[in-house]
């Protein structure tokens, strides 16, 4: 009896060894260990053997149906293994397949330069002032020391709507009104804002575009403030290795006044085509509020000084994307404005 | 301005410096240079030729075969030119010469005949055709006899010289002389001055023997001077006076016309010469004009004047605008013997207006306008007679012809020292400031810590405190000034509510796939109130470049039409734009118009297109209103939103709603009109437009949130028949006032109109959320609310429950 065992529990090794899948082998296991399988029939045919053979042959029964089970449980899990492999290859997908796009539009570009230029100015304490568009020749010339009869306010220059309105030709009235309702307080603003012009629009020239000043009035602020704010908003803006010059220059609403440069931010100052071999960039006009500017909004101009400064954002982006026609900024071609999708640095 | 480096350092030692460096100095200090030109371009192998004869080329008749003594060697060349002649000396260049155009000469065969170089005009050497003298102007320009064959023709033509182009600020019309120019450059090279040369013998004769004058209009010309000059020979200017006038960008015509143009150049003083004998009268009256008056001018032009443009006249008829232009009848020519020259203060705005009016800038109405140095008005006419003397020969008679009246009181400014500093950021010493003052020569006294300075009145631009600080630092130089942040009570600077919320409308739209766009504010008549939400007056340009660009809009929809009109026929498949900008309506009390900031969107074309799962949509009304309400929900205000149904000019009927937030209409969303969608080749294309201030500007609540409940919630699904016409949004209202304090979230899961359904009907299905945070609800009480929606839908919209 015993070697009829043995010679089961090969043969069940064989089967389970030669099944092949999960089905297979679940017949093996009925086949043999089931209750009408040859193991089962073997515990029941003990009944014949001498009453002390029994627990003897009983336990080496036992054995081996652990020893089968052992052996089939581990290779049942292989095989199921294996069918799930199988099921999950038939699934698999073309992963190089395009996924599903998120459609997302964004900013223009001059909202972008706009936006970028306010926060690092809202980082050192400015806020932002806004007004209207159609102004009063009053607040676009008079109060910026721009009197009737000068010649930087010609009528060829500006679009008036009668006598004593115009559509504004710089963001500069911002100012002029801030200090007005400001009352001789301080004051720590960044205007920006769409301005026009009499210009035929061509690819350096469009009657419409946008500005963006800024000014501070306090007490005892001095030339150097300027430069020092205006060295931050550089290295901020173009890099950390900018370097900033001053050049004297002309603006009835300063004195005294002056035009930014930057170190070229292509070459770095060894001259190229954006900086025209210069190795630098003049980026923006700024100057000392001109004391009539001051008297005018009612600021004791001797107790009391102030710096301004005002750039186009057109020129910022043309510089900084390379783009060579303003007219781009306003033709919302889809193909212009969706290259200015991702973030930068 | 143009400035010959050469003619300056007549007047200033530039210490040989490279004009390049030169030019950076003066921009640093102030008067930016635009650019250095190199008048000889680089040219080489450009010589005096002499044309010992000239044959007609057998076969070219309009071509000449010159053989030119070049110095070294009698050579050949062709020329085309129709003045060329033998015996004149000409500008060659020879083989291996490279023009300014890029033009190499070389040895080459025209029609057989050899050519060895080239016979030069003018304008080939560079010089610009409007600045070549109008003998020469369509050939060749002939040398004078003395210039030697074979030696370079650069010095002799001022070609070996460089000129640098001031960019000058209006503030800065001193510098539109040479002699203001060396000024400058001698304040910043701390350098003297050498002035011109006056000197001449007086004839016996006076001058006011010859002339009378009078000034009838003494507040538009409180300064006029004559000199009379005699015995002159009207010819061709010494060739370096001619070469000097074309480096600084004027045509000589003949020595007395020259010396006027030359002496402007040097002096900044406009000068006019008059012919004496053909002014008939002896007399000189400055006047204001007579309205309709007439002259002919030196541009044979017939000019009709008003009463404030101020004339010069010989006592009957106007001989020149005064300032702007002299009179043809008066003018100088070859047979002139005796001039008058006039050298005078015409007060700017006088002069402006009447360039303007009669379209007229010149050299002279330039510096007028600025307003010239009152104390160079004589000096200018001394100089003047001092070179008819010298070059046309002239008798200058004795004493001037003068009316005065003009004040040359120079401006004074008394400034402290540390003031300048405390202005500036700086530490600059008294020493160095004063030594500045020098340099630029300014007279100035220092006493009690004060400056005292009085300005020249060559520079009309100093007049107050802050122009001493602009020159002290400017002369110090601006990379002197240290770097500084304000020193002041620190507070945080940030957006107002206003700003942030709409930076955040605008991230929301691009989220939902919105490309920003800026388009322009003016436009069209037509297209001025076209969809708008609301129309006013409109605000009107008073001289507009064009029609389309005349009005202030009142709405943003149609430039946003036209850019996705634009983008649609390069191929754009879908065109998605918004842009937040002002509408411009009616006018305020303060004489403004009411600038209303809104937001516009359109969407066109494809939507969802992820074409190889088979997936595409076009865009629809719904797209863009759940853009909308996604936008109210971001601002806090889904929950006064509804829609109704409206009609808007250019909108299509049937597919138009008004916005409304609690009952108050602030926007519109549509399909265009289909004909409107025609005529711009548009497919289906969907509009809006918000009145985003008011939105902006409307209170919202706080935010708290709402504790997420343990309890579960109940789903009760609920299938009406109703009329086709009634609205989803009506049922939706009823459900939700009729289903009480448990009733929490209602949503549309079905629509169904067609064959299945009675016609007129339709098949309409929501799912109805019920909810208690503190409790499980029974179904006793689900069923009690349930069952009131039921009826109230009944009752109040005929619904039929289905199925
Ligand atoms: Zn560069």
């Amino acid at each position: 009896m015993e070697a009829q065992l043995q010679q089961l529990k090969e043969e069940v090794l064989q089967k389970i060894a030669a099944s092949s899948n999960v089905k297979e082998l679940n017949d093996v296991r009925v086949a043999y260990l089931g209750k009408k399988g040859p193991i089962t029939d073997l515990l029941k045919g003990m009944g014949k053997l001498p009453a002390e053979e029994r627990p003897k042959m009983g336990a080496l029964v036992n054995v081996v149906r652990e020893e089968v089970t052992t052996v089939l449980e581990a290779r049942m899990s292989l095989l199921q293994e294996q069918a799930i492999n199988e099921q999950l290859e038939k699934e698999s997908i073309d992963v190089t397949l395009p996924g599903r796009p998120v459609k997302t539009g964004n900013h223009h570009p001059l909202t972008r330069v706009v936006e970028e230029i306010e926060d690092l100015f809202i980082g050192m304490g400015y806020e932002i002032a806004e007004g209207p568009e159609v102004e009063k020749d009053y607040y676009n010339f008079e109060a910026l020391n721009l009197p009737k009869g000068h010649p930087a306010r010609d009528m060829q220059d500006s679009f008036y709507i009668s006598e004593d309105i115009l559509l504004r030709t710089h963001t500069s009235p911002v100012q002029a009104r801030t200090m007005e309702a400001k009352e001789g307080q301080p004051i720590k603003i960044i205007c920006p804002g769409k301005v026009y012009r009499r210009d035929n629009d061509d690819a350096t020239h469009s009657h419409q575009f946008t500005q963006i000043e800024g000014l501070v009035i306090g007490e005892n602020i001095r030339m150097s403030d300027l430069k020092g704010t205006l060295s931050v908003f550089a290295k901020k803006m173009f890099g950390n290795d900018r370097e900033i010059r001053l050049r004297p220059s002309f603006f009835p609403f300063t004195e005294p006044s002056v035009e930014m440069d930057i170190s070229c931010f292509k070459c770095g100052g060894d001259g190229c085509n954006v900086c025209k071999k210069t190795g630098w960039i003049e980026i923006l006009g700024a100057g000392m509020v001109h004391p009539n500017v001051l008297e005018m909004a009612g600021y004791d101009s001797k107790k009391l000084s102030g710096f301004a400064f005002g750039m186009g954002p057109e020129r910022i982006a043309m510089l900084k994307y390379g783009v060579e026609d303003i007219r781009h900024f306003y033709t919302n071609d889809v193909r212009f404005l969706s290259q200015f999708h991702r973030t930068e640095v | 301005m143009l400035v010959s480096t050469k003619w300056l350092s007549e007047y200033v030692n530039t210490q040989g410096l490279d004009p390049k460096d030169l030019g950076e100095k003066i921009t640093r200090a102030g008067i930016e240079v635009d650019a250095v030109i190199d008048r000889s371009h680089g040219m080489t192998n450009v010589v005096v030729g002499y044309v010992k004869e000239k044959v007609k080329h057998p076969e070219a008749d309009k071509l000449n075969i010159c053989q030119v003594d070049v110095g070294e060697e009698t050579t050949q060349i062709i020329c085309g030119a129709p003045n060329v002649d033998a015996g004149q000396k000409v500008i060659v260049a020879r083989p291996g010469a490279v023009l300014p155009g890029g033009m190499k000469i070389k040895k080459a065969k025209l029609r057989g005949e050899e050519s060895n170089g080239m016979i030069c005009s003018l304008q080939e050497l560079g010089i610009e055709g409007r600045l070549v003298p109008k003998a020469y102007a369509d050939g060749i320009y002939v040398l004078p006899e003395t210039a030697v064959p074979g030696e370079s023709v650069l010095p002799l033509l001022g070609l070996d010289d460089i000129v640098l182009e001031l960019g000058l600020t209006p503030n800065r019309s001193d510098a539109l002389s040479m002699l203001g120019v060396a000024y400058e450059v001698g304040a910043i090279l701390s350098e003297d001055m050498k002035y011109p040369e006056v000197n001449y013998t007086e004839s016996d004769e006076k001058a006011t023997d010859y002339l009378n004058l009078k000034v009838d209009a003494i507040e538009e010309n409180p300064m006029y001077i004559a000199k009379v000059v005699k015995n002159i020979q009207v010819k061709e200017s010494p060739l370096w006076l001619q070469h000097r006038l074309m480096a600084a960008g004027v045509r000589p015509h003949n020595n007395v016309v020259d010396i006027t143009n030359y002496v402007l150049m040097e002096y900044g003083q406009p000068l006019h010469a008059f012919d004496y004998d053909r002014l008939e009268t002896k007399e000189i009256i400055v006047r204001l004009a007579e309205e309709g008056e007439k002259i002919v001018t030196l541009d044979d032009q017939e000019r009709t004047l008003k009463s404030n443009h101020l004339v010069i006249t010989n006592g009957k008829e106007p001989v020149a605008i005064a300032g702007v232009m002299g009179g043809a009848n008066s003018e100088v020519h070859d047979g002139t013997t005796t001039v008058v020259i006039e050298s005078a203060y015409f007060v700017g705005g006088s002069v402006r207006q009447t360039s303007k009016d009669h379209n007229l800038r010149s050299d002279a109405s330039a510096r007028f306008e600025k307003g010239v140095d009152p104390n160079r008005v004589i000096l200018a006419a001394e100089r003047a007679a001092s070179l008819l003397a010298e070059l046309a020969g002239g008798e200058v008679l004795a004493g001037t012809v003068m009316v005065d009246e003009l004040d040359k009181t120079p401006a004074e400014v008394v400034v402290s020292p540390d003031f300048i500093n405390n202005r500036l950021g700086m530490k600059i010493s008294l020493e160095d400031m004063t030594s500045i003052l020098s340099r630029l020569k300014f007279d100035y006294q220092a006493a009690n810590g004060l400056l005292y300075i009085k300005a020249p009145t060559r520079r009309q631009d100093i007049k107050i405190e802050e122009d001493i600080i602009e020159e002290i630092a400017r002369m110090y130089g601006y990379d002197e000034i240290p770097m500084t942040l304000p020193v002041e009570e620190s507070k945080p600077g940030g957006l107002s509510s206003y700003q942030a919320k709409r930076r955040q409308v605008r991230a929301y739209l691009e989220g939902a796939g919105l490309y920003q766009a800026i388009t322009y504010s003016l436009t069209s008549k037509e297209m001025s109130q076209k969809f708008a939400l609301e129309t006013a007056p409109v605000t009107e340009l008073l001289m507009p470049m064009s029609e389309d660009r005349s009005i202030l809009r009142q709405s943003l929809i149609p430039h946003l039409l036209e850019a996705v009109t634009y983008n649609t026929a390069r191929q754009a498949d879908t065109v998605a734009l918004y842009e937040v900008g002002s509408v411009f309506l009616g006018e305020t009390e303060s004489g403004l118009p009411h600038e209303q900031e809104h937001l516009a969107a359109v969407i066109s074309g494809k939507w969802l297109d992820h074409s190889w799962q088979g997936e595409k949509k076009a865009v629809d009304f719904f797209v863009l209103k759940g853009i909308v309400e996604g936008l109210m929900d971001l601002l806090g205000h889904s929950s006064e939103l509804t829609f109704e149904r409206s009609v808007v000019d250019g909108l299509h009927p049937g597919r138009t709603a008004s916005i409304k937030l609690a009952g108050e209409e602030i926007g519109v969303i549509a399909q265009l009109h289909p004909s409107e969608q025609k005529a711009r080749d548009l497919k289906e294309t969907y509009v809006m437009e918000l009145n985003l201030a008011k939105v902006l500007d409307k209170e919202v609540e706080a935010l708290y949130y709402a504790p997420v409940s343990k309890f579960p919630s109940i789903t009760r699904d609920i299938a009406l028949v109703v009329d086709s016409e009634k609205a989803t949004g009506e049922l939706q209202a009823i459900i939700q006032l009729s289903g009480g304090r448990l009733l929490k979230n209602v949503h549309l899961f079905d629509l169904y109109e067609g064959e299945k359904m009675e016609p007129g009907k339709k098949s309409v299905a929501f799912s109805l959320t019920y909810f208690d945070p503190e409790r499980t609800l029974t179904d006793e009480e689900v069923v009690n609310a349930h069952n009131k929606v039921l009826k109230a839908l009944a009752e109040q919209a005929g619904a039929e429950l289905r199925g």
